[in-house]
């Protein structure tokens, strides 16, 4: 990957970001009442943080079997409102035990 | 004057702990950045100019497969589209007589998080109070990038593929609370993760760039959503802002 890709990519996407998040505040003087509008920004995130994640956790770590292991015990966690970094560590750990030790 | 130091002063301590949890979430993307090619700097310089999990996690993405420019500004775009929600939001409850640089300076920082806290602030509220909390949370942001991306510099590879799936756990504990409490949410997580895991698997559909499948799937599913289940005006930011 050429460093000239990376901090074309990096400025692209920090302007898009800026504008999304300045425009409003300099020019909006309502707020936005569009229901259906609001509604598809309330479950964008869902969309797009569920996708990032399937199937790719399963890929993440060194093995298959490792990650599928990270991946159980993280979804229980979060299940139980754990919280982030409980989570993240819980998953972490497990998928290191399962590469050092099976 | 007097006015502005006490808001900036009560900003900066509300930000502590949001500067902490960035940290922790920064941290992964340090590492995922190290997996995907960056360097420890590059990512930070990518934390340091957008303050976005979802959108950095997504350009990463977009970055490891060597997509298009269009495709990343695209997919920004469309991830990031909630703060438009959130600064109209905050705009409104700002004294009409602010400065365009304090706007333009707050809204660095219109995240989840410090929008939160913002809105809950008395009316008029104060860009200083933004700036305040921005001051501590985004250099705990970009900090936690910078660390993860060397501790995956230096690390073992045994140890470094281990912490590549905390990003992805993150993102977990952030999508299945919601899903226990809201019946919708949790059908559409489980439909995004199973039409992403078919468009990699189905012969027709994978030679799809992760970029195209975020785009294609957010607004999609997040269209359907919301036409069949509108939310309620108190079911959302609306809350939080009145």
């Amino acid at each position: 990957m050429s460093d000239n890709y990376i901090y074309i990519s990096i400025l692209l996407m920090a302007t898009v970001t800026y504008l999304i998040r300045v425009v409003p505040l300099l020019v909006l003087r309502k707020p936005i009442k569009n229901k259906f509008f609001r509604s598809f920004l309330y479950y964008a995130p869902y969309v797009t943080l569920a996708v990032l994640t399937f199937p790719s956790i399963l890929y993440s770590t060194g093995s298959f079997a490792s990650a599928l292991a990270g991946t159980v015990v993280a979804v229980i966690a979060s299940f139980f409102k754990l919280g982030l970094p409980i989570t993240a560590a819980a998953g972490c750990v497990t998928a290191l035990l399962f590469q050092l030790f099976l | 004057m007097k006015r502005n130091i006490e808001s900036f002063r009560k900003g900066f301590i509300d930000g502590i702990p949001i500067a902490l949890g960035y940290f922790a979430v920064s941290f992964t993307l340090g590492i995922r950045g190290g997996d995907v090619g960056l360097k420890w700097y590059q990512s930070a310089l990518m934390s340091a100019t957008n303050y976005t999990s979802a959108g950095q996690a997504a350009a990463l993405s977009i970055l490891e497969e060597g997509g298009s420019y269009i495709e990343l500004i695209i997919s920004t775009l469309i991830i990031n589209l909630r703060y438009l929600l959130m600064s109209a939001a905050l705009t409104i409850k700002l004294s009409p007589k602010e400065n365009t640089g304090m706007r333009m300076l707050m809204g660095i920082g219109v995240t989840d998080e410090i929008f939160g806290i913002s809105v809950a602030q008395k009316t008029p509220i104060s860009p200083v109070y933004n700036i305040g909390a921005m001051s501590v949370a985004c250099p705990g942001w970009v900090l936690g990038t910078a660390l993860g991306g060397i501790m995956g510099e230096i690390l073992p590879s045994v140890v470094t593929s281990s912490l590549s799936i905390a990003l992805y756990a993150m993102f977990l504990a952030i999508i299945i609370p919601p899903a226990r409490e809201n019946k919708v949410v949790a059908v559409l997580v489980f439909l995004s993760a199973l039409l992403s895991f078919l468009f990699t698997k189905l012969n027709f559909l994978s030679g799809i760039s992760t970029g195209m499948k975020v785009i294609i799937l957010t607004v999609t599913l997040s269209a359907l959503a919301a036409f069949f289940f509108p939310i309620e005006e108190d079911n959302n930011l609306e809350e939080e802002v009145e």
